[in-house]
């Protein structure tokens, strides 16, 4: 199949790459732009390292055919990372010891961020479900989860709760 | 047709580092000319914390902030050697080179230090935040960065440090058996909880309680996460993982990572730990190593509480619905043939 171009938002700038069809996000992201927040864990969807936000949905790049973010906005960890300093989601993560060996954070960065505009202060259940398709296998999950209430905390205020 | 809830405990004695032929480990310490004292290594951090606490031993034995430690390793090209990251070693081994490195370093600091301040060497001290100064009268003091400085431009020295550190190989002793493979040893003890379904096989762990005694700590909260994590991988492989379900068959293989289960984040119990500090004699500040021993004690406790729970012992990791069902059936005929 021939080459073609592919136009799309990446962290509120507009691109044209030109890509053979049926290439992932994934690839075009680490491999051609040469972002490579956006880990490849697995390839096969099922350990969440490669999460992406299209159009604020949590997606897996790696299973993302490049024609299908055609037009769309994706939000990518180095789109929220300001130039100086770390976005409040990524400090609650540091802050938390919710990162270990770092394969699996910019994707559980990437679902918090969907999560907490979705939902501004999830309880507990709801943290580990938005988290359920991304997998940890260094901190057993329980500092991520606090990272992400403290991150809801930082973003939106603690509420008056102490 | 019931879910069983049950408990066990197991306790696990860990050695830190190993024997083979010696297990040595080096550290090269240099002050850059702006004073940032960059310990160089080729010891790996595999996400534990190595170089956290590594940063923490050198700027203790140093005396200088955390902040002026800059660890560079990981390069075994150009990097002293380092046996590696295994055996729990890495902080107990690099720990006690990069002790030595920095007492190396601090002669050559107080030596510039002396010439600066017109004092004797013996009569400086640190004070833990970038400055040395004369004991008892701290207004005489240098910043380490114009001492950094002054040692490049105005003396001509390097204030730099070499660090060794091995554990010399223990023979075994041929009359009586004695040997000291190891440095020394950590311990821990962890009580599960679980809920077994005699129907369906599953079992559900509750909670993971384990007890740590694993020296001083250099850093409670990476130790924690050490706890955290092991205890879920031990949990993982008491129940999920193998790359072989009907070892020495390959039948029903993962053929990916798809496959090949571990917990998410819904599968977490509750995980408690209790740390208890007794220091060694020969790690870096009283350390012993807490990392690969957290995955070991819960798989026994969770086997146990198994058995508390349905009265079947699993002899074969990991136990899979499959492997209960069948020993709760084998006990159900071994009880009707008792009762005939």
């Amino acid at each position: 199949m021939k080459p073609k171009i592919v136009s799309f938002t990446l962290n509120g700038r507009p691109v044209d790459v030109m890509v053979r069809p049926m290439t992932t996000l994934q690839n075009v992201l680490r491999r051609q732009l040469e972002l490579t927040a956006t880990k490849a864990g697995c390839r096969q969807g099922s350990c969440g390292s490669c999460t992406v936000l299209v159009n604020g949905e949590p997606m897996a790049a790696c299973l993302l055919p490049i024609e299908d973010v055609e037009g769309q906005e994706v939000l990518t960890l180095e789109g929220i990372t300001p130039l100086h300093g770390l976005h409040p989601i990524q400090e609650a993560f540091f802050e938390n010891f919710a990162v270990q060996c770092g394969y699996c954070t910019p994707g559980m960065i990437m679902v918090t961020k969907a999560l907490l505009e979705r939902e501004p202060r999830p309880d507990e259940a709801t943290i580990r479900e938005a988290l359920s398709g991304n997998l940890c296998r260094c901190t057993g999950y329980q500092a991520i989860v606090q990272a992400v209430t403290d991150a809801a905390d930082r973003l939106h205020g603690n509420g008056g709760v102490s | 047709m019931a879910k069983h809830r049950g408990v066990g405990m197991a306790a696990v004695n860990y050695p830190t580092g190993m024997n083979l032929g010696g297990d040595p480990s080096q550290a090269l310490i240099h002050a850059t000319t702006t004073g940032t004292f960059v310990i160089t290594l080729s010891s790996t951090d595999l996400g534990q914390g190595l170089k956290t606490v590594i940063a923490q031993i050198g700027a203790e034995a140093l005396g200088v902030p955390f902040e002026n430690v800059l660890i560079d390793t990981a390069d075994t090209d150009t990097g002293p050697h380092c046996m590696g990251t295994f055996a729990s070693r890495a902080t107990h081994r690099v720990g006690n080179a990069v002790i030595r490195a920095a007492e190396e370093a601090r002669k050559v600091m107080f030596e510039v230090a002396s010439e600066e301040l017109e004092v004797a060497p013996e009569d400086l001290e640190t004070d833990g935040q970038g400055n040395i100064r004369v004991k008892g009268s701290p207004e005489h003091s240098i910043n380490i960065v114009d001492l950094a400085l002054a040692a490049h431009f105005k003396y001509g020295k390097t204030i730099s440090g070499r660090g060794m550190y091995i554990k010399p190989k223990s023979e075994v002793d041929p009359d009586t058996g004695a040997m000291d493979p190891d440095s020394t040893e950590a311990h821990a003890c962890t009580v599960a909880e679980v809920e077994v379904d005699d129907e369906t096989g599953e079992v559900k762990v509750l909670s993971i309680k384990s007890a740590y005694e694993i020296g001083r700590q250099v850093n409670p909260k990476l130790v924690e996460g050490q706890i955290q994590g092991g205890s879920l991988m031990g949990m993982a492989h008491a129940l999920y993982e193998t790359t072989a379900p009907y070892y020495p068959a390959i039948d029903h293989a993962p053929g990916g990572f798809n496959e090949y289960i571990v917990p998410g984040p819904q599968d977490q119990p509750e995980i408690e730990s209790v740390v208890l500090e007794y220091p060694s004699v020969n790690g870096p500040f009283g350390v012993k190593g807490v990392g690969e021993m957290t995955a070991n004690s819960p798989i026994p406790a969770i086997i146990n509480a198994i058995h508390d729970a349905v009265g079947v012992w699993i002899t074969e990791l990991p136990a899979t619905p499959e492997k209960i069902l069948r020993a709760l059936e084998e006990k159900r005929k071994e009880e009707e043939r008792g009762a005939e």
